[in-house]
């Protein structure tokens, strides 16, 4: 067995059980994840949200899902063929293979590089090319100016999220994702760094396109935006892909400033559930903040949404991070 | 061997999508071909061993110049058969100073020796086995050569004080601004009521406007219900 596992083919085969043992159980959280919203949704309007199809409408998502496979894919005949498909497809494909690096519990991840923060910041700042590609292929002035509005979005939090991680790894002192969680085994760095943590949080807002920062497919003045042409699968594709990133930006939360797979406390009932319960419990609390946040807040405006990531969060990240440093130079507690 | 085998096949990639910038007809599928070539140029670094210049690379060219590129080159209103007649009056200067340049390159490549120890040093990515990419990295910049660096910062600092003195107009007399500190401080801007079930805005005093009869109980509570129809946008 051993010298099975260490042959190429044996080390194909497992990646791709690691992958499948990943994304299988990944998929079917987004399918449930869009049951969640509505539920949650729906809990906080005072309505009941899907009922109908299955115990509760838990079977609503296959219902979804079946729905859309069965309806025509419509490509405008405006539209560039070839990149009118890779947009969707590339939205998924960068929500899925950022995954790779994901510690799920210690030692538990498919990849465990040495820049695995640096991986994933690679891949969410990719994430921006599927939406650009998607509304400039479409050939249609909604699904362009959406896309003009996100990529501006996307590049202008990015700045911000690169400082909030900084800080983290100055506290750590590695970019590997498993020292990262390793180092919040005192204190997880939600704690100190609770500013860098709100700012990290609502950063992901503005990076996954989520209300309130959906300026996107803000609906009111640009119909859907850049998937304004999108019908069927493509369209599909580009819903998973959005739910896909909550999933990843919530597990990047958890892993950062939540301690990962560690329990809260190191004490007798809390280290008897097993890591990977612990990371799932704090990729769900955030997930239901970012639900949360959906239902409660009204749209930014765009020239605010500007102004909060270039003159409110860029300056603050700044100087958090230049005090994080000095205060960790001082005390002598600068990793090594 | 999956080594060499991957590097020709991401060397090869590189070369093509390289070609593909030059000569595609739309400038988009161009800009496109330069992304697929900074991938292919992340996974050679990748295979040298220089993973964090592999992930920088990515983050830089990929995730930001490049979209400003796409971005641009989107928003061009590019007469296609003009850039094509350009392309035939220019190409034999092009090809000139292309072949220059290869000759030179080749004559450089020809005539190198590298001194003993460097020879070895240029096989490894970093010092040690033990030593990853970024610590050898932040070794070199922030502490061998700090100075150097500092001075690469002013000067890059010079030329974003140029750009924004060269961009930066006054603001038209009439223009008006939002100063949201303003306006939240304004009184009565914002009020914060902690309503009891089933009350009315009118019962509260929110609505200032006296309302001609006293408005019916049943009619209350029923406003919100049918927004957002669903988890889909």
């Amino acid at each position: 067995m051993d010298a099975f596992l260490a042959s190429p083919i044996g080390i194909l085969a497992l990646t791709v059980a690691q992958t499948l043992a990943l994304l299988v159980p990944l998929l079917i959280a987004v399918a449930y994840l869009t049951y969640a919203e509505r539920k949650v949704m729906a809990a906080m309007q005072m309505r009941k949200g899907p009922n109908v199809v299955g115990p509760f409408g838990l079977l609503q998502p296959f219902a979804d899902a079946l729905k859309m496979l069965l309806k025509e894919t419509i490509i405008p005949s405006g539209a560039n063929r070839a990149l009118f498909i890779l947009g969707p497809m590339l939205t998924l494909i960068l929500a899925l293979i950022a995954w790779a690096v994901i510690p799920v519990n210690d030692g538990w991840a498919i990849a465990d590089i040495n820049v695995g923060v640096l991986y994933l910041l690679a891949i969410s700042s990719l994430g921006v090319y599927g939406i650009v590609i998607a509304g400039w292929a479409s050939n249609s002035k909604y699904a362009f100016l959406g896309a003009l509005r996100s990529a501006a979005q996307m590049v202008s939090y990015e700045v911000s999220m690169g400082l909030v991680i900084v800080t983290v790894l100055l506290c750590v002192g590695s970019l590997n994702l498993s020292e990262i969680v390793r180092a919040q085994k005192t204190v997880w760095f939600a704690i100190p760094l609770f500013p860098m943590f709100v700012i990290f949080f609502i950063s992901t807002l503005a990076e996954t396109n989520r209300p309130p920062f959906d300026l996107a497919e803000g609906e009111s003045e640009l119909v859907a935006g850049f998937m304004v042409e999108y019908s069927s699968m493509t369209y599909a594709l580009f819903f998973l892909g959005e739910y896909a990133n909550m999933i990843l930006m919530s597990a990047m939360t958890s892993i950062l400033f939540l301690g990962g797979w560690l329990p809260p406390m190191d004490i007798a009932p809390f280290n008897w559930v097993p890591g990977p319960i612990w990371f799932i419990l704090k990729i769900m609390l955030c997930l239901f903040t970012f639900i949360w946040v959906r239902a409660t807040f009204p749209r930014y405006r765009y020239d605010q949404l500007m102004r909060l990531g270039w003159k409110i969060f860029l300056p603050f990240s700044l100087v958090y991070l230049v005090l994080t440093a000095f205060v960790l130079k001082l005390t002598g507690w600068l990793p090594v | 061997m999956i080594a060499a085998l991957a590097f020709y096949v991401f060397a090869a990639i590189l070369i093509a999508s390289a070609v593909m910038v030059v000569t595609s007809r739309n400038p988009v599928h161009s800009v496109l071909f330069l992304i697929l070539a900074f991938f292919n140029a992340a996974a050679l670094f990748l295979i040298a061993g220089a993973e964090f210049l592999a992930m920088i690379l990515v983050i830089v060219y990929v995730g930001a110049v490049a979209v400003l590129f796409l971005f641009i080159v989107m928003m061009l209103d590019i007469d296609f058969s003009r850039m094509r007649e350009g392309l035939q009056r220019y190409a034999p200067i092009g090809a000139v100073i292309g072949g220059i340049l290869f000759l030179e390159l080749l004559f450089v490549f020809g005539s190198w020796q590298f001194a003993p120890d460097a020879a070895t040093l240029r096989l490894n990515a970093t010092p040690g086995p033990e030593v990853t990419n970024t610590e050898a990295l932040g070794q070199l910049i922030y502490t061998d050569y700090i100075y150097l660096f500092q001075v690469a910062g002013l000067i890059l600092l010079v030329a974003m004080i140029g750009a924004i003195v060269l961009t930066l107009r006054d603001k038209p007399a009439n223009s008006k601004r939002q100063d949201i500190g303003v306006q939240v401080a304004r009184a009565e801007a914002v009020k914060l009521a902690n309503p009891p079930s089933r009350a009315g805005l009118g019962q509260l005093g929110i609505i200032r406007r006296p309302l001609p009869e006293a408005p019916k109980p049943k009619a209350v509570g029923h406003d919100h219900h049918d927004h957002h129809g669903g988890g889909h946008h």
